[in-house]
C-alpha cells in the first residue's frame, strides 16, 4: 500500500480537487452567456472527476480492516495539530455521498441559478471541498475548521440565492448553529489541555476522566445536536430549506445533517463512552420526541418544502436513537438511514425543485393531478415517497428496520413510540403525494406543465436506481461499514465495563 | 429444475409488471396486457405443477414414516422441521447475528398458497382485458396487477419474518396504487390513503413482533426461530411497565398485523372503502389473495401462537367477533360491491377462528375454497356493473336475470358456495360448505368457552351470510327491475374475455371443497401427511371436531336455510318488508348502515386530534415558544450589535458580516491551538 501513490494521497486528492474546480471557475474571463456556461461546464466536470474519485476510494477501501485506511500524517505543529487524514468505515460512505450529490446539485441548478453564477458555483465546489474535509480529516483543528466553514458557503448560498426572506433564514440558520460551535471550540481545547493532542487517532484512545466526559459531551451535543438537528433545535432547519434555492436544500439535507450524525459517532460515542451511557436516555427522549412530534408537525404543513423538512428531522430522529443505542444493528443502521436520508431527502427536493422551476411556488395547494401531464416525475416522486415512508424494497427500509430492532433490545418504550412513526410517516407522505400529484388537473396554470426534461431525467433516474438497489442489496453499505462499527461497539463496551446495553437500559 | 420452476413462478409476474410499467406507452396496451396475462398464465401452471407434485408426494411412503412421529402432541413436542424446498437468490441484509437473505421456500402452506395467488391472478388478469377495455391507463392498470401478484408471491415464499415483511408492506403499496386507480375521483383518493395507514397501524405491531422475535429467539428466520420456541416456556419480557410471557407479547404483536391486512375488528374499516378501486382489483387484492396474508402469516407462524394459549383465544374472539359484526353490517348495505366486501371481512373472521382453534388446516381450506368463489362474485358483480353501465346501487338493479343469464348462473354458484350449500353427513355440497361446516364444527369440538363462544358466533353469522347472500340475488336479479328503462334495456351480457375466467372459478367454487376435503380436514392422518408440518396439524383438534353431536352438523345447514327464508319472504314475497322494518327499528337500522359508526368514531379520536395536535405543536411549540420566545430573545440581543456592525457597511453585502464572524471563529482556533504551544 505503501507503494502506491494513488492510495496515499487519494483523500487529498477528493478533498481538494473541488477547490481546483473553484480556481478554473474564477479565472473563466466574462459574465456574458457563454462564459457562464463555461463555469457550469467547469463546475460539473469537477464534480464529476470528484466523484469518480471517490468510487476509487471506496473501491480501494478494505471493508474488514476496522482502522483508518489511507492515512496521511504530516506534523504541522507537534504534537497538537498536524496534517491529518483518514478514513474508515464510518466516514468513508459519507464521502461517496457527498461526491454522487453533487454534479446532481450543479445540473439542479444549470438554469435555474442565471445571477452570480461565478459565486454560486465556487461557492458549492469550496463547500464540498470543506464537506469531504470533515469526513476524511482525523485531526480535531482541521475537523473543527471544516465543520464551521461549512456554514460560510451555506449561508452564502441561502443569503444570496434564496427566497424572498432568505435574509431571515440565514440569520437564523448562522445563529443556531454558531451558538452550538462555540460551545464546541471550548470543549476542543479541553480536551488538548487533557490529552495533549488533537490528533483524532490518539484522542480515540486516550481515555478522558468521567467528570469531565461529562461537560466534553454537552458542549459536542450543544453542536451536534443543531447540527442534526435533533428537536427541539430544529426550528432554523425548515425555514432554511424553504429559503434556500435547491441545491442548497440538497446539500444541507444530505450532506449537511449529516455532519451531526458523523460527529456523535466519531467522538461522542467513543470519546465519552461514559457520559454517552449516561445520556443515552435523554438522547432517546429527544428522538422519540423528533419521530413523533414533528411527524404530527409535518403533517399539517401547507409548504411542500417544510414539510418535507420537518419529515427530515423525524428521520434523524431514528439516527440519534440508533447511535446512541450503542450495538451493531444500532449503529449499522443509522449509518445506512444516513446515507439513505441523503439519497431520498436529496432527491425529494430535487423534485420539488423539478415543479418549483416550473410554477415558482412552494405551496402545496396550487398543485394538484400532476399526473396527469407528468406521469414520470409522478413514477420519481412515488419511489421517494415510498422510500420516505421507508417501504421495505427501498433503501428508507433498512435503517429504520435496524435502528428499531437496535433499539428494541435496549429500550421497549423507545421502540414503541419510534415505530409509531411508521404510521405518521405513511400519513404525511401520502396526503403530500396525493393533494400534488392525485386529483383532477383542473388549475389552468398546471394545464402546459411539462414532463421532466433529460436533464432532469440525469438527475433523477440515477437516484430512483439507488434507492431501489440499496433496498434489495444492501451489502454494499452494510459490509463496508461492519468492521469499523463491530470495533466501536466492542470499544464502547469495554469503556463503559458492565457492557453497553445493561447501563443505557436503567 | 425445482428451483427454476419456483424462480419462474415468482419472477414472471415481476417481469410482466417491469414491461408493461416501464415499457407500455411504446409498445401499447395491447401488448402489455397480453404479455402480463400469458406471463400470470405461465405462473399460474408452474403453480399447478409444483402444488400437484405436494398433493401427489404427501401419500407417498417416503414421507410417511416422518410423519408418523407426530401425534396429538406435536405442537408441544420437540420442534420438527417442516418439510419445505428452499432456493437462495441472493443476500439481503446481514449485520451481528442478524442474517437474513432473499428466499423462495416452498412447502405445503405456500405450495396452496401458490395455487390460489397465481390462478385468479391469472383470470382476473385476463378479465380485465375485458373489464378495463375503455381505460386509457390501462397499461398502468395492468403493471399494478402483476407488481402485486409478484409482492404477493414473495411474501407467500417467504422463508424469514423480513422478506414476509417486505411482500406484506408490497402488497400493501399495489393495494394503494390500485384503490387510487382511478386518481381524478377524490373518494378513490381517500380510500387509498385509508387503506395504507390503517394497515401500517398492523404494521406497526408486527414490525414490533418481529423486533420481540429476534430478541428473544434470536433469528427471524422461520425454522431457526420455530426451533426456538419449545426454550420459550415461562420465559418473560420486559415490555413497556411489565413483564410478560414472551410467546403472548410477540404473537400478539404480530397478530395486530394480521388484523389489520385481514381488515379484522377494529382494523376493518378500510376495506368496504377499498372497493373504490376497479372491480377486478376487488376480486384479485380483497377477496382472494392479498387480504388472506393474515391467515396465512399466522399459519406461518402456527408452531409460535401454539405456545401462546392467551394468543391463540385472542385470534379466536377477534375472529368470532369479526365474523359477525362484519356480517350485521352486509344485511343493510345497498352497493352491491360492498355487501361482498363485508362479506370478505366476515368470512376472514371464519378463518381466523379456525386458526385459533388450533385447526389451522380448517383455516387455510376455507382460504383456499374462500378465494374462488368470493372472486367469482366479485368478478360475477363485475360483470353486473359492466352490464349496468358502472351503477352499483342495487336499489337500482333488479330482474336482470334474463338480461344476463350466464352471470346470473355464475353469480348463483358462487352464492351456494358461500352460503355452503349441501348436505351434512354426504361428501355433496359446494366449496363453502366443507370448509365452512368444517371450521364451526372445529369450535364446537374445542368445548372450551371460546370455543362454544365461536360457535354461536359464527353459526349467527351463516344465517346473515345467507341473508345478505341471497338478498343480493333477489335485489339484482329476481323481480322487477328498478332500473331506467335505458340502462335496462341496453343491459348486456360480457365478452366471452370475461366470461371465460368466471367459468374457471365456477368451477373452482363448485368442485374445491369435495376434492380437497380429504387433506385439508376429513381425515387426520392425511391432513398431516399432506402438511408435513408446514403447519401445526392438531389431530387431536381434528378427531373432535368429527366427532360433535348431529345438531352441531346440522347447525349451519339450518343456518342457511333459514337465512334463505328469510331472504325470500323479504324481497321476492313481500318485497315492502324490509322498508316497514328499517322505518320501525330506525336506530338500529341506521347504526348498521352506517358500520356502527366507527368512520366517525375514529375520525373524532385519531384523526382530527393528530390534525390539531400538529397545528398546536407546530404553531404553538416551534413557531411561539422556540422561535419567538427563547430563540427570539437571544437572536435579538445578538442583531442589535451586529445591526450596527452592518450599519457601518454600505448595506449591499448585509449578511456577509455574519460569514465574517464565522471565519473569525477559525482564526481564534488556530490562535488558540498553537497559542497553547508557544
Amino acid at each position: 500500500m505503501e507503494s502506491n501513490i494513488l492510495a496515499q494521497n487519494i483523500l487529498t486528492i477528493v478533498t481538494f480537487l473541488p477547490l481546483v474546480g473553484a480556481l478554473f471557475v474564477l479565472v473563466v474571463p466574462g459574465t456574458d452567456s457563454v462564459s457562464k456556461m463555461n463555469m457550469r461546464r467547469i463546475a460539473l466536470a469537477t464534480t464529476v472527476v470528484t466523484f469518480v474519485f471517490t468510487l476509487v476510494l471506496w473501491a480501494m477501501f478494505d471493508p474488514s480492516d476496522p482502522g483508518f485506511q489511507f492515512v496521511q500524517n504530516v506534523e504541522l505543529i507537534p504534537p497538537a495539530i498536524g496534517y491529518r487524514m483518514g478514513v474508515d468505515g464510518i466516514s468513508v460512505l459519507f464521502i461517496v455521498l457527498t461526491g454522487l450529490l453533487m454534479p446532481a446539485c450543479i445540473l439542479a441548478s444549470w438554469e435555474s441559478v442565471e445571477n452570480r453564477v461565478r459565486e454560486y458555483m465556487v461557492s458549492f465546489l469550496i463547500l464540498e471541498t470543506l464537506m469531504i474535509g470533515v469526513f476524511a480529516t482525523l485531526d480535531l483543528a482541521f475537523f473543527y475548521v471544516f465543520f464551521e466553514g461549512g456554514l460560510i458557503p451555506m449561508f452564502l448560498i441561502i443569503g444570496i440565492w434564496g427566497g424572498k426572506r432568505r435574509i431571515q433564514a440565514s440569520y437564523k440558520f448562522f445563529f443556531y448553529t454558531f451558538v452550538g460551535s462555540v460551545l464546541m471550540l471550548l470543549a476542543i481545547m479541553a480536551m488538548y489541555w487533557n490529552a495533549g493532542t488533537l490528533d483524532i487517532q490518539r484522542l480515540l484512545k486516550h481515555s478522558f476522566p468521567p467528570e469531565m466526559q461529562f461537560w466534553l459531551w454537552l458542549a459536542f451535543f450543544a453542536s451536534f445536536a443543531v447540527k442534526m438537528p435533533m428537536w427541539p433545535f430544529h426550528r432554523w432547519l425548515p425555514e432554511a430549506h424553504v429559503e434556500a434555492p435547491t441545491a442548497g436544500s440538497v446539500i444541507l439535507a444530505a450532506i449537511l445533517l449529516k455532519l451531526g450524525g458523523y460527529g456523535f459517532l466519531r467522538f461522542s460515542l467513543p470519546m465519552f463512552p461514559d457520559a454517552s451511557a449516561y445520556f443515552a436516555n435523554f438522547v432517546f427522549f429527544l428522538s422519540v420526541c423528533a419521530i413523533v412530534i414533528t411527524s404530527l408537525v409535518a403533517l399539517v404543513q401547507e409548504d411542500v418544502k417544510k414539510l418535507i423538512a420537518y419529515s427530515s428531522v423525524a428521520h434523524m430522529g431514528y439516527v440519534t436513537m440508533g447511535i446512541f443505542t450503542a450495538n451493531v444493528y444500532g449503529i449499522q443502521g443509522a449509518i445506512f438511514q444516513m446515507i439513505s436520508h441523503g439519497i431520498v431527502s436529496g432527491a425529494l427536493f430535487l423534485c420539488v425543485g423539478v415543479i418549483y422551476d416550473r410554477m415558482h411556488t412552494r405551496e402545496i395547494a396550487a398543485y394538484g393531478g400532476l399526473v396527469e401531464r407528468m406521469p414520470q416525475y409522478a413514477f420519481a416522486f412515488m419511489v421517494f415517497t415510498m422510500a420516505n415512508v421507508g417501504l421495505p424494497g427501498t433503501s428508507g427500509f433498512i435503517g429504520e428496520f435496524l435502528t428499531l430492532i437496535g433499539i428494541f433490545q435496549v429500550n421497549t418504550w423507545v421502540a414503541v413510540g419510534a415505530t409509531l412513526g411508521v404510521i405518521l410517516s405513511a400519513g404525511y407522505a401520502l396526503w403530500l403525494y396525493r393533494r400534488v400529484i392525485f386529483g383532477a388537473l383542473e388549475k389552468d396554470s398546471l394545464k402546459g406543465i411539462l414532463d421532466l426534461s433529460r436533464r432532469e431525467m440525469v438527475v433523477l433516474v440515477p437516484l430512483i436506481v439507488l434507492t431501489i438497489f440499496f433496498g434489495f442489496y444492501p451489502a454494499p453499505i452494510l459490509d463496508a461499514t461492519a468492521a469499523s462499527v463491530e470495533a466501536l461497539v466492542q470499544h464502547y463496551a469495554d469503556a463503559v465495563g458492565t457492557g453497553a446495553m445493561t447501563v443505557a437500559a436503567h | 429444475m425445482q428451483a427454476f420452476l419456483f424462480q419462474v413462478i415468482v419472477l414472471a409476474p415481476l417481469l410482466g409488471a417491469l414491461v408493461a410499467g416501464l415499457l407500455g406507452r411504446s409498445i401499447g396496451h395491447r401488448p402489455a396486457e397480453i404479455i402480463t396475462s400469458s406471463l400470470l398464465v405461465l405462473a399460474g401452471l408452474c403453480s399447478w405443477i409444483v402444488f400437484l407434485g405436494i398433493l401427489f408426494a404427501g401419500g407417498g411412503a417416503e414421507h410417511g414414516a416422518e410423519a408418523a412421529g407426530h401425534g396429538e402432541e406435536a405442537a408441544h413436542a420437540a420442534f420438527a422441521l417442516a418439510e419445505s424446498t428452499k432456493v437462495t437468490l441472493f443476500s439481503w441484509v446481514h449485520v451481528g447475528d442478524l442474517s437474513l437473505d432473499w428466499m423462495i421456500r416452498v412447502d405445503t402452506l405456500t405450495g396452496v398458497m401458490l395455487v390460489v395467488v397465481t390462478t385468479v391472478s391469472a383470470l382476473v388478469h385476463i378479465y380485465s382485458i375485458g373489464y378495463m377495455h375503455e381505460d386509457p391507463h390501462r397499461a398502468r392498470f395492468f403493471a399494478y396487477l402483476s407488481l402485486f401478484t409478484f409482492a404477493m408471491l414473495m411474501l407467500v415464499t417467504a422463508d424469514n419474518f423480513l422478506q414476509l415483511f417486505f411482500g406484506w408492506e408490497g402488497v400493501g403499496l399495489a393495494s394503494y396504487l390500485l384503490i387510487g386507480f382511478w386518481y381524478k375521483k377524490p373518494s378513490a383518493n381517500a380510500a387509498a390513503m385509508k387503506a395504507f395507514i390503517v394497515n401500517r397501524v398492523g404494521d406497526f405491531g408486527f414490525a414490533l413482533g418481529i423486533f420481540g422475535a429476534f430478541m428473544m429467539l434470536g433469528s427471524i428466520n422461520f425454522d431457526e426461530a420455530f426451533a426456538q420456541v419449545s426454550h420459550m416456556e415461562g420465559v418473560t419480557i420486559d415490555f413497556l411497565w411489565g413483564q410478560w410471557d414472551a410467546m403472548t407479547v410477540i404473537c400478539l404483536l404480530l397478530f395486530l398485523g394480521a388484523m389489520g391486512k385481514s381488515a379484522q375488528f377494529l382494523l376493518h374499516t378500510w376495506l368496504p372503502d377499498a372497493m373504490e378501486g376497479p372491480t377486478p382489483v376487488s376480486a384479485l387484492i380483497h377477496a382472494a389473495t392479498m387480504v388472506t396474508a393474515g391467515v396465512f402469516m399466522v399459519a406461518r407462524l402456527s408452531p409460535m401462537f401454539e405456545a401462546s394459549e392467551v394468543a391463540l383465544t385472542v385470534v379466536i374472539y377477534v375472529g368470532a367477533i369479526t365474523a359477525f359484526f362484519a356480517a350485521t353490517v352486509g344485511l343493510v348495505q345497498n352497493d352491491i360491491k360492498r355487501v361482498i366486501a363485508y362479506s370478505t371481512c366476515s368470512q376472514l373472521g371464519y378463518m381466523f377462528v379456525a386458526l385459533g382453534l388450533g385447526a389451522y388446516s380448517a383455516g387455510i381450506f376455507h382460504l383456499f375454497t374462500h378465494a374462488f368463489f368470493k372472486a367469482l362474485l366479485f368478478l360475477g358483480a363485475g360483470s353486473v356493473i359492466h352490464a349496468m353501465h358502472h351503477e352499483q346501487d342495487m336499489r337500482k338493479m333488479g330482474g336482470l336475470r334474463t338480461k344476463i343469464p350466464l352471470t346470473y348462473a355464475m353469480m348463483m354458484i358462487g352464492t351456494l358456495a358461500l352460503t355452503g350449500v349441501g348436505i351434512p353427513g354426504t361428501p355433496i355440497g359446494f366449496a363453502g360448505f366443507f370448509s365452512k361446516d368444517a371450521i364451526i364444527e372445529s369450535a364446537a369440538g374445542a368445548h372450551t368457552a371460546a370455543g362454544d363462544f365461536a360457535f354461536w358466533m359464527l353459526v349467527i353469522a351463516a344465517v346473515f351470510t345467507s341473508f345478505y347472500s341471497w338478498r343480493l340475488v333477489h335485489l339484482t336479479f329476481h323481480g322487477k327491475t328498478r332500473a331506467s328503462r335505458e340502462t335496462y334495456s341496453h343491459a348486456h351480457e360480457s365478452p366471452n374475455v370475461m366470461m371465460i375466467p368466471l367459468y374457471v372459478l365456477a368451477a373452482g367454487a363448485v368442485l374445491s371443497g369435495v376434492l380437497f376435503h380429504e387433506v385439508f380436514f376429513a381425515n387426520a392422518e392425511h391432513v398431516t401427511a399432506f402438511f408435513r408440518n408446514a403447519i401445526v396439524v392438531d389431530e387431536h383438534v381434528i378427531e373432535e371436531a368429527h366427532h360433535v353431536a348431529l345438531w352441531v352438523k346440522w347447525s349451519p345447514a339450518i343456518a342457511m336455510i333459514i337465512g334463505f327464508l328469510v331472504a325470500w319472504q323479504f324481497y321476492i314475497r313481500r318485497p315492502d318488508l324490509p322498508k316497514a322494518l328499517a322505518a320501525e327499528h330506525s336506530g338500529l337500522y341506521q347504526f348498521l348502515l352506517n358500520k356502527w359508526y366507527f368512520d366517525e368514531l375514529y375520525d373524532f379520536i385519531f384523526v382530527r386530534p393528530a390534525k390539531w395536535l400538529g397545528r398546536a405543536l407546530w404553531r404553538g411549540f416551534d413557531d411561539w415558544l422556540i422561535d419567538g420566545i427563547i430563540v427570539g430573545g437571544l437572536a435579538a440581543r445578538v442583531k442589535d450589535v451586529t445591526d450596527r456592525v452592518v450599519r457601518l457597511q454600505s448595506g449591499y453585502l448585509y449578511h456577509y458580516a455574519f460569514a465574517m464572524l464565522i471565519g473569525v471563529a477559525a482564526l481564534i482556533t488556530w490562535a488558540i491551538a498553537t497559542g497553547g504551544l508557544l
